[in-house]
């Protein structure tokens, strides 16, 4: 088992003859995944590493079903992308467009809610279930398959952690990107969900940050519903005040979003917090031996 | 975006919403004039930021001379690091009571909220929450009668004055989304010969959205160097201490920060090169940083989409050109790592395999 994908998830690439679209889906294939179709308006008929190009998502749905989408849409157009994509039913959507409006966000994740369908992103290094699909753009040689299940606001701090543990011995089940956005598809509490039902998983890692207080309400949650360990590790605590750190969604605002608040929370919870990102192998250590 | 008060109360009137009466001036004998136009008068600072009030930075004020004092007055001030450089004099409004209304995004629950109180006029973090009306509103339904009326029922607003109220709410609304805001705030909303009034505007713009956004004039509230940075498409944060900082990635940024707090060290800057920074973007970070004049440079790089080797060629094109003085301590691993670290060594550049001990090196040498 995994989580949202698995080894015969069948993928379509959206923005596939873009830079970034072509350079991953060239990733992708190596790391194994099954990408089925690809789709770029105005390219149909192509074809980018072998993968048949379509102008629309229905054209590419019609012929090949696929059952996840990856969009490298640039802002402006990444809603209508994947209003396009939900509207052919497809249940699982990583948008790893960063800079979209936030009212776009928000539209787009209330319209997937009602369909029934998921939303990774956006600003997002995606999603990979170890050995069997990448929808993303992690560097993919440090996820081998193990027990940590990995849930992570920030790309290149979870890449690291996740090498950490590799270098400890220790493989990820799945590893989710939440998205450095002020809006998010999935919460922490959505993942952590899936891990606490995942049977491939036995420990939890959450990688958060500082804004929002995504962090604080998994905390309640992990609380009253969540057997398996948890381990978190929090990036800025030296972040001031009102400046946003990078992510839309790094921000302290009104009080509201603190280190202080989010490790106080995360510990009354039980979880286990590591002061620097290097000491998340040592606590997983303690619980997986 | 934020914008200044009378942007936002332009914003305001352009739906509908009632505004005093005012006009923007640079200097005392301006305000003299429109005194002479309006007769008792409000002036208030424009400056970005809500502390406004507390500061000093607005002055009531009953003859011309007055005007002129107290604009004088206002010019000089800085408010939270803000300069006042311009003045709001706007006719005194007959106050009956003070409302709070506003609009914003709740990101945890990715959905518009509306904030309504009939205790408005101070901070809203100082109403006790019993007297805040805290509504959200479903994104694909948008604000509806229904909703309207029920926030009006929590307000306990009768009739007149909750239709009154009602229309104000509705006007915020499409303003808020027509324009793309996080935030719409009215505080205080005066009730004045029984209609609504905003006497205040906060109005924040996405700055995602801004590509759509065209018409709006652009309000600069970034440091030379932040600006300098966000053309370049960097994400850069000044701060205080001596070790500049460069990392890829928002989060490995924060934590490069974390940890030369934890040794002990003051970083200068927050610096997100892009989790996919390529060789031009990495040089142009670079050149911003030794712009700064910092004591010790900490380059903190996990290759991913980012290539090792890219960076170490930046670097040392920029070396070549600018004759690099100050120490530079490389954290390198990841994509192409091997290859980045002969580019550096040729160039007498050592390289660390761990942030901590690049960490700890840059406190070190900072010291």
């Amino acid at each position: 088992m995994a989580i949202f994908i698995d080894e015969n998830t069948r993928v379509m690439v959206q923005g596939i003859t873009g830079n970034q679209g072509t350079f991953h889906t060239k990733q992708m294939l190596a790391y194994g995944t099954n990408i089925v179709a690809g789709v770029s308006p105005g390219k149909g008929g192509s074809m980018v590493e072998k993968i048949p190009v379509y102008d629309t998502v229905e054209s590419a749905f019609l012929e090949y079903e696929p059952d996840a989408a990856i969009l490298f849409v640039p802002a402006p157009f990444a809603r209508d992308g994947v209003l396009e994509t939900l509207s052919v039913g497809i249940k699982v959507i990583v948008v790893v467009t960063e800079g979209i409006p936030v009212h776009d966000a928000i539209e787009i994740i209330a319209l997937a809610r009602i369909n029934g369908a998921v939303v990774v992103g956006p600003n997002t290094f995606g999603l990979i279930s170890s050995g069997k699909c990448k929808l993303g753009i992690m560097p993919h040689q440090y996820y081998v398959r193990g027990p940590v299940g990995i849930v992570a606001r920030s790309g290149t701090l979870s890449y690291e952690i996740v090498a950490n543990l590799k270098e400890a011995g220790f493989g990820t089940s799945t590893a989710v990107g939440l998205g450095g956005d002020r809006v998010a598809g999935l919460s922490f509490i959505d993942v952590i969900r899936e891990f606490e039902a995942d049977s491939e998983t036995e420990l939890i890692v959450m990688i958060g940050e500082i804004g929002g207080t995504s962090e604080e309400e998994a905390a309640h949650y992990i609380k009253n519903n969540v057997k398996k360990p948890v381990i978190a590790y929090l990036a800025g605590k030296s972040a001031p005040p009102g400046k946003r750190m990078g992510h839309a969604g790094a921000i302290i605002e009104r009080g509201q979003g603190t280190f202080q608040t989010k490790v106080q929370t995360l510990e009354s919870a039980g979880v286990r917090v590591a002061e620097l990102p290097f000491e998340v192998p040592y606590l997983v250590k303690e619980f997986l031996g | 975006m934020k914008l200044y008060e009378y942007m936002g109360k332009d914003l305001f009137a352009g739906v509908g919403i009632a505004v005093p009466w005012g006009k923007v001036v640079g200097d005392p004998l301006e305000a003299a004039g429109v005194f002479k136009e309006i007769g008792p008068a409000v002036i208030k600072a424009q400056v970005l930021t809500g502390k406004r009030g507390k500061a000093g930075g607005i002055a009531f004020v009953n003859n011309p001379r007055e005007a002129q004092n107290e604009a004088a007055r206002l010019l000089g001030m800085t408010i939270d690091g803000f300069k006042v450089d311009r003045l709001l004099v706007e006719r005194k409004l007959h106050i009956e009571s003070e409302f709070y209304l506003a609009i914003t995004i709740d990101g945890t629950l990715r959905c518009p909220v509306v904030l309504a109180s009939i205790r408005g006029g101070m901070d809203i973090e100082e109403v006790p929450p019993e007297f805040i009306v805290k509504y959200l509103v479903n994104p694909i339904l948008g604000l509806r009668p229904f909703m309207a009326r029920e926030i009006c029922r929590r307000l306990e607003l009768k009739d007149g004055l909750a239709s009154e109220f009602s229309a104000v709410l509705f006007k915020l609304y499409r303003l808020f989304r027509e324009r793309d805001a996080e935030l719409v705030e009215i505080n205080p909303l005066v009730l004045s010969e029984g209609r609504f009034i905003a006497a205040d505007a906060k109005v924040t713009i996405d700055d995602d959205a801004l590509f759509r956004q065209k018409d709006l004039v652009r309000v600069e509230e970034r440091t030379v160097l932040e600006k300098k940075a966000y053309e370049l498409g960097l994400a850069f944060v000044e701060l205080d201490g001596d070790i500049a900082v460069m990392a890829n990635g928002a989060g490995m940024a924060m934590a490069t920060l974390d940890m030369i707090y934890y040794y002990g060290g003051r970083p200068a800057n927050f610096l997100d090169a892009g989790g996919g920074a390529g060789m031009e973007q990495t040089a142009q970070a670079l050149e911003l940083l030794l712009a700064t004049e910092p004591r010790v440079m900490m380059i903190n790089i996990f290759g991913g989409i980012t290539r090792c080797d890219d960076v170490a060629n930046a670097f040392a094109k920029v070396k070549r050109e600018k004759n690099i003085e100050v120490p530079v301590v490389f954290r390198l691993v990841g994509t192409n790592e091997e290859a980045g670290r002969k580019i550096l060594n040729d160039i007498g550049v050592s390289t660390y395999r761990t942030m901590r001990e690049a960490a700890q090196k840059a406190v070190e040498l900072a010291r």
